[in-house]
């Protein structure tokens, strides 16, 4: 009863804090400082078309290597928990023959749309983090229909680890030849704006997170579905 | 354009309630992922296409699959010991 009671006051607590937001609410029509700085310079300065994918890699380009950070160390703790009880050889019924002529039809076309999806990051909606989502997403309709299927943890870790590494070492360059300093975008000459090689290095850095994420989600798929034969090194 | 949106809004809430609310596994990681699924589409409505992208592979695509293996090893440890 007493915890009932502190309950319904914790609800009413939080709803007369958020009443103010809700109550006084009233929709923005013009953009602040910085955010009309980002929509109206942002095409002319870095050239990408994409406003969204100019703030996230360049703009806040370290905010970026944060969350690609977190999702690394997700993913290796993943793998490390999940590799301590694995059961080697336990046999999976195979999916079905719907699911399996599906899936070969499917797979390649998903991972090709993946890729589509980050090599465009700056032209289209979409980037480094929706294309690696998507390349995942077809890594588990394979290991949905076809769960005995060796997976190839190395080639996925090497390809993490060094996509992770470009990342750091363009924005490294970034520092170092451009002017404004860290993930600038600009060493690269800006392009034709609107065209697939333009936006001088967002392509590049947008195309080395996708593989980044991809790998990583892929692997925490993999280490989930348990018994992976990895190859040993 | 504004009925629709509240339609998708209430579908959405009511998914995500289900999800807690329900006793079986299941259907709360499948009600789960459909909260997902309806948030993208919101995402779509409001001009957030790449939010929508992220939350339609994430939200409702691998963690709905991750739940299930993930419960599969639950279930299996449980046999076990």
């Amino acid at each position: 009863m007493v915890k009932k009671g502190f309950i319904l006051l914790m609800i009413v607590a939080l709803g007369f804090m958020l009443w103010d937001f809700v109550g006084n609410y009233s929709s923005k029509t013009e953009l602040a400082d910085v955010s009309s700085h980002y929509v109206e310079q942002g095409p002319e300065e870095l050239g990408a078309a994409n406003v969204v994918t100019s703030v996230v890699v360049t703009y806040r380009g370290l905010d970026t290597l944060g969350e690609v950070t977190i999702l690394f160390a997700a993913a290796a703790v993943v793998g490390l928990l999940l590799h301590l009880n694995r059961n080697e050889n336990e046999q999976r019924r195979e999916g079905s023959e719907l699911l399996k002529t599906g899936t070969a039809l499917l797979f390649p076309l998903i991972l090709l749309f993946g890729v589509y999806v980050f090599i465009n990051g700056h032209l289209t909606p979409g980037g480094g983090f929706q294309g690696g989502a998507i390349i995942a997403s077809a890594v588990v309709l394979s290991v949905l229909s076809d769960p005995n299927k060796k997976a190839g943890h190395t080639a996925l870790t090497v390809i993490e680890s060094l996509s992770g590494l470009t990342y750091v070492l363009l924005g490294a360059a970034g520092a170092i030849l451009a002017v404004n300093g860290f993930l600038d975008n600009r060493i690269l000459p800006l392009g034709e704006y609107g065209s697939l090689l333009s936006a001088g290095l967002i392509p590049a850095i947008y195309s080395v997170v996708g593989l980044k994420v991809g790998s990583e989600l892929s692997s925490v798929v993999i280490s989930f579905k348990g018994d992976s034969k990895e190859e040993e090194v | 354009m504004n009925i629709i949106f509240l339609i998708i809004a209430v579908f959405t809430v009511a998914m995500a309630l289900y999800a807690v609310m329900t006793k079986d596994r299941t259907m709360a990681v499948l009600a789960a992922g459909a909260t997902g699924l309806f948030a993208s589409i919101l995402f779509v409505m409001m001009a957030a296409p790449d939010v929508a992208m992220t939350e339609a592979a994430i939200g409702s695509g691998l963690t709905t699959f991750i739940f299930f293996f993930a419960l599969r090893k639950v279930k299996r440890g449980q046999k076990n010991g």
